[in-house]
């Protein structure tokens, strides 16, 4: 039995979404004097008292800089910061935590990639592909990099229910190809992609992968061996982590031919004026003193997910979906937007009657917190020839009231606009 | 809170039948607006004639507060001189984000006075002044699209 998964059922508390709910402080609050329905898990999700408390206990006890002094709570917070490296291995499956760098976030984990990998890899005529539905921070990077190294942006459509599909991907993917970035799961549309199919059709081309599973590791498996992307970037305050803390995982054989992203300390060896000799993996990605209490309350974020078997967090949230498709759905003059089958944890909705903003607003005076405006993806608003949507969203807390409270909330809208 | 503070009968109206919708023919001055924040657009056009603004049209696309902003504000701003159009746009701002606005200061806004609700929900005030912002713009003929960041 030495290979007891670290997910194992025996270790697993009872999933039970109302209990669970006590666990989030932020939950239990009125907001203009009606109790707070939180569905906004896609911007950022609340966080578990066990997450505030690590974070707390940083500051309030081994509040010390890492890799440095010699003094024991120097020593602690060392411990404890590779401590969540490890777990995030262990939450991502990666095979050696060297392959584990901390960021600021998503965004930094993908700026990384394209100015350390791509402007020492790319050149002109080289291509980079993405999809129509990525958010800005897995183009605009890479829109950046084109402008410094010649290389070009290519773009895989989606379809109108806001899918990618495998024969428009391999109709996009080329010789020239030498990078595919793209959503693990759409952040405006909650869509799904077939991410094992793409990988395997880019690796056979020989491109590389880079996957942005920001809206993804709350919401589906991520196993990176299983899933063989070469980059996989996220952030942990979407994992019911802090904000300010993300991860890039690379490939170790990857990383180690790329120069480092910032310089500064931590990520030298040594230093003189002649020569600096970098770090080692995966240090040398990490420039000066980090984001400590964040590294940390992201491991206890990982903690507190893998309590829950995962399967039946995934089952839950899926029935809660459901549940709102058709709820919504039955609203008449209100239509959802993104509507790809398998779709994960998001409703995007418009209503004949009134603006997403308006919308917005009025749900808000009856406690309901929804994402109004074009969710950092302009590129989905044009596709569908509109500016901006409403959009519910799911975390694990979630239950039907919290529709029903939404349905309710929405026709409220009616009676001002309808 | 009370949302009829923030969508009056007015805005309600403006937002869903706006005034002087379409561009006004001649015209010799023109603006774009934009909120980054929820993407609305604006598009304004006037026609300005000896410092004085005889006719105003816009085309664009918003949220009911920002849709009745930019039609309540054709209305006020025809037949305006200039100076006149400015000082009005700085009354309407202040009504919008400061507590100074006496009585009589929102009084003499006349319908505009509809809007001094969304002061007590800081994330529209934006919505509120994307028109008046455009207007701005087009008064100073400047070519740059005006944005409420």
């Amino acid at each position: 039995m030495n290979e007891v998964s670290p997910i194992a059922s025996s270790k697993h508390v009872a999933f039970d979404a109302e209990r669970l709910r006590r666990d989030f402080p932020a939950l239990h609050q009125d907001v203009h004097g009606k109790p707070l329905v939180y569905l906004d898990s896609a911007a950022t999700s609340l966080k578990p008292q066990s997450v505030i408390d690590a974070v707390d206990e940083v500051y309030a006890k081994d509040c010390a800089n890492i890799h440095r002094a010699v003094h024991l709570l120097s020593q602690r917070a060392t411990v404890r910061y590779e401590e969540a490296r490890e777990k995030v291995r262990t939450f991502l499956n990666a095979a050696r935590n060297t392959e584990v760098v901390f960021t600021r976030g998503t965004t930094e984990a993908i700026n990384l990639v394209a100015q350390s990998w791509g402007r020492s890899s790319l050149r002109e005529g080289d291509e980079i592909l993405v999809t129509e539905l990525e958010h800005h921070s897995n183009i605009v990077p890479w829109q950046m990099l084109c402008q410094q190294t010649g290389a070009k942006l290519v773009v895989v459509p989606m379809t109108d229910r806001g899918e990618i599909l495998r024969e428009h991907f391999e109709q996009k993917l080329s010789e020239r190809t030498r990078l595919v970035a793209m959503a693990h799961v759409s952040n405006a549309l909650g869509t799904l992609l077939p991410v094992p199919e793409l990988i395997a059709l880019a690796h056979e081309r020989g491109a590389l992968v880079l996957l942005d599973g920001a809206q993804a590791v709350s919401h589906v498996d991520v196993d990176v061996r299983a899933l063989d992307c070469d980059f996989y970037a996220f952030s942990g305050h979407k994992l019911y982590g802090p904000t300010g803390i993300g991860v890039l995982y690379g490939k170790e054989r990857l990383l180690d031919g790329m120069p480092p992203y910032q310089g500064g300390g931590d990520m030298i060896r040594s230093v003189t004026f002649e020569e600096t000799i970098y770090n080692e993996l995966p240090y040398k990605f990490e420039a000066g003193t980090p984001n400590i209490a964040g590294a940390i309350g992201l491991g206890a974020a990982i903690d507190y997910v893998l309590s829950f078997d995962a399967g039946l967090v995934h089952a839950h949230e899926n029935a809660v979906l459901r549940y709102a498709n058709e709820a919504l759905g039955a609203i008449a003059g209100l239509r959802l937007v993104g509507t790809a089958p398998g779709k994960v944890a998001a409703l995007s909705f418009l209503m004949d009657s009134a603006h997403p903003h308006d919308i917005g607003t009025i749900v808000d005076s009856e406690g309901v917190a929804i994402r109004t405006g074009h969710h950092c993806a302009q590129p989905v608003m044009e596709h569908f020839g509109i500016a901006a949507t409403a959009r519910a969203s799911l975390g694990m807390y979630n239950t039907t009231e919290d529709i029903d409270a939404l349905v309710s909330a929405l026709q409220k809208v009616q009676e001002l606009f309808g | 809170m009370d949302l009829r503070e923030l969508y009056q009968e007015v805005i309600l109206d403006h937002g869903k039948n706006p005034r002087n919708h379409s561009f006004p023919e001649p015209h010799n001055r023109e603006a774009r607006g934009y909120n980054p924040l929820c993407g609305d657009k604006i598009t304004l056009r006037l026609q300005l004639d000896d410092q004085t603004i005889t006719d105003v049209g816009f085309v664009g696309q918003g949220c009911a507060i920002s849709q009745a902003s930019c039609s309540t504000m054709t209305e006020a701003i025809k037949g305006l001189t200039l100076s006149e159009a400015e000082a009005l746009f700085s009354k309407f701002h202040t009504m919008l984000t400061s507590e100074d606005s006496s009585d009589d200061d929102i009084e003499e806004l006349g319908k505009l006075a509809v809007f001094a609700g969304v002061r007590e929900f800081p994330m529209r005030v934006k919505c509120a002044t994307l028109g008046w912002h455009t207007l701005n713009q087009a008064l100073r003929n400047e070519s740059a699209e005006a944005t409420t960041e």
